[in-house]
């Protein structure tokens, strides 16, 4: 009698590693800086949808999630716009151009890009939660006649803060779509807003009906930001978030990030706030 | 601004939404029509101004200046309100406010806002209600400045 082999669901098999090189490391801020990664040889970086992360695996040092903050039309280099805190992401920003670094993926949930075509799309981020949204940014402007207005509200903590500021005045300077940056804390040669990222809501007008709203930012202004977008008649299935947990795997085998019923990286990370709704603000989770 | 348009323009600024047409009419009869060019300050830290502003169209900072620097804490625009505790009780500003964009404004003297609503407690209670909203929203939004929400954290998240 013969055995079947056993066959491993696809879900659970890492997928494999792309060799890439370090094209350049460009300073956005003082501690933030984007990567370019280019192909290594003869195979292709893989391509992504806006949303979607990576895990990038620095030789001797280790492997870290990170989303891709290009444009997805863009092809054969893959862009990650980077914090460094600790010792991975320090040695990941200090890498030089020609180095390598190992791709998997692309993982998880993407923007509803696709869905908001006809529809005005509002886009809500704070500090280095803008990086997730640029490529549906990218894809919004790309297809620009597709969509109706495009509101993008973001929030840092100082000017020296804000990420891709000459892309924001851009943006800000094309019709059907409006821009504002506001920071915690402000200089006098700040001429932008000042105050969180909520208080931005009292100078756009909301179409209850007709908007997509993607969120990303520290888990508690997303809470915040939800409230206004609520008040204003924007439903639950029609609000975005992406989550943060710890992610190790990326395929939701070793259940670092589970979230409820939820594993962020392999279900999300990004969600509708009606499936986030009741694990958002219990304790502890 | 002629009274008809006045009242309007009263009716459609968001701190007075939902306010019985009476009392934005008695709104109106306190209101004083003012332009502020950019840089002006509105008020300077220890100043005993005693105005209530509804901002129409531009944009003020609220800065605290302290020796050899001045912190922007916070900015006020279109459809908000400046001055609230003028409205509440006389003293001394604990802020400046600096004009960064010109200001087309509506203002209140606080001693006769006070004096209103203590003649017509109904319109006071409207009134005092709407004020308690943003001091609401203002501690709000303080509260979460003060959470320092942007500040790095170590571990093994997502790194966005």
């Amino acid at each position: 009698m013969s055995v079947a082999a056993a066959v491993q669901p696809a879900s659970v098999l890492p997928p494999p590693m792309t060799m890439a090189r370090v094209a350049s490391v460009v300073k956005e801020t003082y501690d933030t800086f984007t990567l370019t990664l280019e192909p290594s040889g003869g195979e292709p970086l893989p391509g992504f949808a806006p949303g979607q992360f990576s895990m990038l695996y620095v030789f001797g040092v280790g492997e870290l999630p990170i989303s891709i903050s290009g444009d997805p039309n863009e092809s054969g280099r893959l862009y990650y716009t980077v914090r460094s805190v600790g010792k991975a992401t320090h040695a990941l920003v200090n890498l030089k151009p020609g180095q390598a670094v190992g791709v998997r993926g692309p993982f998880g949930t993407s923007w509803p890009v696709e869905a908001a075509r006809g529809r005005d799309v509002l886009i809500v981020a704070g500090g280095i939660g803008l990086a997730p949204l640029r490529p549906a940014i990218h894809e919004v402007l790309r297809h620009r006649d597709d969509y109706v207005r495009l509101i993008v509200l973001y929030g840092a903590r100082s000017p020296r803060d804000l990420l891709y500021r000459k892309q924001l005045a851009e943006w800000g300077r094309l019709a059907d779509t409006q821009v504002l940056s506001t920071v915690d804390y402000g200089g006098v040669n700040w001429r932008g807003y000042v105050g969180v990222v909520t208080t931005l809501f009292r100078y756009v007008r909301l179409h209850p009906v007709g908007t997509t709203a993607m969120i990303c930012g520290p888990e508690i202004m997303m809470r915040f930001v939800v409230r206004e977008i609520e008040k204003r008649g924007i439903g639950r299935s029609q609000i975005y978030l992406s989550m943060e947990r710890n992610m190790k795997c990326a395929v939701g085998f070793c259940g670092h990030c589970q979230l409820g019923p939820y594993f962020v990286c392999k279900d999300g990370p990004i969600f509708t706030y009606e499936q986030m709704r009741p694990w958002l603000e219990k304790h502890e989770l | 601004m002629d009274r008809t348009k006045l009242v309007e323009v009263l009716r459609d600024h968001p701190f007075l939404q939902g306010m019985k047409a009476e009392h934005v009419a008695r709104m109106a009869d306190l209101a004083q029509e003012v332009q502020i060019g950019k840089d002006q300050m509105i008020f300077r830290q220890g100043d005993e101004s005693g105005l209530f502003y509804l901002i129409l169209s531009g944009k003020v900072a609220l800065e605290a200046s302290a020796p050899g620097r001045v912190l922007r804490v916070q900015t006020v625009g279109a459809g908000e309100e400046l001055g609230w505790s003028s409205a509440m009780s006389e003293g001394g500003k604990n802020f400046q406010a600096r004009v960064l964009e010109p200001v087309q404004a509506l203002t209140f003297d606080g001693a006769r806002l006070r004096q209103a609503c203590q003649e017509d407690p109904v319109f006071g209670y409207q009134f005092l209600q709407k004020l308690l909203r943003v001091v609401v929203r203002r501690l709000q939004a303080t509260r979460m400045q003060l959470l320092d929400l942007y500040a790095p954290v170590h571990g093994g998240s997502k790194l966005i």
